[in-house]
């Protein structure tokens, strides 16, 4: 079942054959049942399957999705990483996330493209430069290359940034965090897609769960006897493809989390908002570092094929449509010529929106719920791509061990009722 | 964008209002556990599909209302003062149909 291995001499020796490639990983028809049904087939769900393979020997797994692996926001996304978050528990975290990556094209033997490019997020106002040399320092403590710079610095770093001071919003100074930067989402999706594949992990694509059964709960807001809810214990899923049963499903739906979790009779702390995006045509490099404006709502970085790559706050009103709007293209286009003037030339080349499953505290909701074997990993709103590995690793590690690993542990749902959040806000808002 | 039938101004822009979000009933205060407070704070049903939900005309009438909303098609019916039973509005404000344009 091992994929082949790729490798540089594979490439020549196809490529002078013409030989064709082959299938990345199986089309694979549901089975009647399976110890772990993964719900979403995005970077969290593929990530979540590999590792319950690959580190704890439990293989007879599904990951379903709806549409297409990484039809989602992981694919989507504008493939930042980086991990210099305001919060210890959230930089120890994401900075686990950013080890995976670094490892990740010869762990999964596929190129990720990580760009190691570095992370500037501005600072317009006094107040963001106080948040800033607050991250600065929290990061240092937990050994995160992270320093606050000065608007000369800045203009090193991006020389086409306007930092004078007669701008709306002058550049007062930035966080620098030279190891953020991108990496290809696609090839992350089909790595991990490709590699669990390989341990015999079945993906089954356009399988829309409907329903999660249940038995011994309190039972949901709709129905009392449905057996979902507090106490109870999840029996399987129900799909377009027919039923399949599973002690242990998992909940990677992120935008659609709500709506997955309601099946199971456990509400969560999420509002679904859109996030857009926007790219231009390429044009040569001249933007080394990903940029991030919090008070301008927006971020910039420029792909290797030369295209600039916008990204914003997402939208204010909840919905579930991911409709792109004129007012998102017309106000980045505007907040962009303020930091950037030069680029008023360049023309846009298109703009989508991905769904964004935002929390109270702008951190995630991880592990094990009150109803006995569903377990959630969502709340990854605007920031969620970079943590697909540590979470996948995570989460297979509270599924195999039926316990909550400490890297999670501030992350449950219940730090909801017991008041103990853990805001993010200050180094999530905006800069993904 | 987003048509929102404010009751007394008229269908505005969504961008002259400012989202107030899922409405669903306030605990009293004064008898609330902690842990029912926190529900009320955090936990939302977020549906795809129909939502009650609350707007504040920030930049016409300057009242709260509450109105009910598609949230994958964008349909917009029902606005709704505060206090009142049935909804208030003129004819053209309510059952916009389509209210994304
Ligand atoms: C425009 C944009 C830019 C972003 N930029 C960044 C960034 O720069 N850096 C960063 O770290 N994060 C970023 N994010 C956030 C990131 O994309 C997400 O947090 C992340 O992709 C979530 O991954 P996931 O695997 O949890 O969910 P997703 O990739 O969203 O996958 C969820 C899957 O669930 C499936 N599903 C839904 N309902 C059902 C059902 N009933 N049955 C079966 N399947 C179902 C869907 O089809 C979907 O494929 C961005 C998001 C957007 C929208
Ligand atoms: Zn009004």
């Amino acid at each position: 079942m091992a994929n082949a291995k790729y490798s540089a001499a594979g490439l020549f020796i196809r490529g002078a054959r013409k030989k064709t490639w082959p299938r990345v990983w199986r089309e694979a028809e549901p089975k009647k049942a399976y110890d772990v049904v993964i719900v979403g087939g995005g970077v969290h769900g593929l990530a979540t399957a590999y590792y319950l393979a690959s580190n704890h020997g439990i293989t007879n797994v599904a990951v379903v999705d709806k549409a297409y692996l990484g039809s989602g926001g992981s694919g989507r996304n504008t493939a930042i990483v980086r991990s210099n978050y305001l919060t210890p528990e959230g930089v120890a975290f994401y900075d686990r996330s950013l080890d995976l990556y670094n490892t990740m094209s010869t762990d999964l033997n596929l190129n990720v493209m990580f760009s190691e490019r570095g992370h500037m997020t501005l600072a317009h106002t006094d107040s963001a430069l106080r948040t800033m040399n607050w991250r600065a320092e929290v990061n240092k403590l937990q050994g995160i290359d992270s320093s606050v710079i000065g608007p000369q610095e800045v203009k090193r770093e991006a020389p086409s940034l306007d930092v004078s001071a007669n701008t709306r919003y002058p550049i007062l100074g930035a966080l620098y965090h030279p190891p953020g930067g991108t990496i290809r989402h696609d090839a992350v999706v089909w790595a991990y897609a490709r590699a669990a594949d390989s341990y015999g992990v079945d993906l089954i694509q356009k399988c829309e769960v409907l329903d999660i059964t249940c038995e011994g709960g309190e039972g949901s807001e709709s129905d009392s006897a449905d057996g979902k809810g507090a106490g109870g214990k999840v029996t399987g899923v129900k799909t377009n493809l027919g039923d399949i049963s599973a002690p242990i499903v998992v909940n990677c739906t992120a935008g659609w989390a709500s709506t997955i979790s309601d099946m199971a009779g456990v509400k969560l702390p999420i509002t679904t908002h859109p996030l857009q995006a926007a790219v231009t045509e390429p044009v040569k490099t001249f933007l080394p570092t990903v940029v991030v404006s919090g008070s301008l709502h927006v971020y910039v970085s420029q792909t290797d094929r030369g295209e600039l790559v916008f990204g914003a706050s997402v939208d204010p009103v909840a919905t579930y449509d991911m409709r792109g709007t004129l007012a998102f293209t017309e106000e980045l286009a505007g907040h962009v010529l303020e930091l950037m003037p030069g680029i008023s030339k360049m023309r846009l080349l298109r703009q989508w929106a991905g769904l964004c499953d935002m929390t109270p505290d702008y951190s995630p909701v991880m592990g094990h719920t009150q109803v006995g074997g569903y377990l959630v990993d969502v709340g990854w709103g605007t920031y969620g791509f970079k943590a697909g590995p540590v979470s996948g690793e995570q989460m297979a590690e509270a599924i195999a061990t039926e316990s909550m690993p400490e890297l999670i542990a501030p992350f449950t749902l219940s730090r909801f009722t017991e008041g103990t959040l853990v805001g993010e806000k200050g180094a999530a808002a905006v800069g993904h | 964008m987003l048509l929102v039938p404010c009751p007394n101004c008229g269908p505005r822009s969504s961008q002259d209002l400012t989202y107030g979000g899922e409405s669903h009933s306030r605990p009293d205060p004064k008898t609330a556990t902690p842990e029912e407070w926190r529900t009320y704070l955090y936990l939302r049903d977020n549906p795809s599909g129909w939502l009650v939900e609350t707007w504040y005309c920030s930049s016409g009438c300057r009242r709260w209302f509450k109105l009910e909303r598609h949230t994958l098609t964008g349909e917009l019916r029902d606005p709704i003062l505060p206090g009142s039973k049935t909804g208030v509005a003129s004819d053209e404000a309510t059952n916009i149909q389509g209210g994304t344009k």
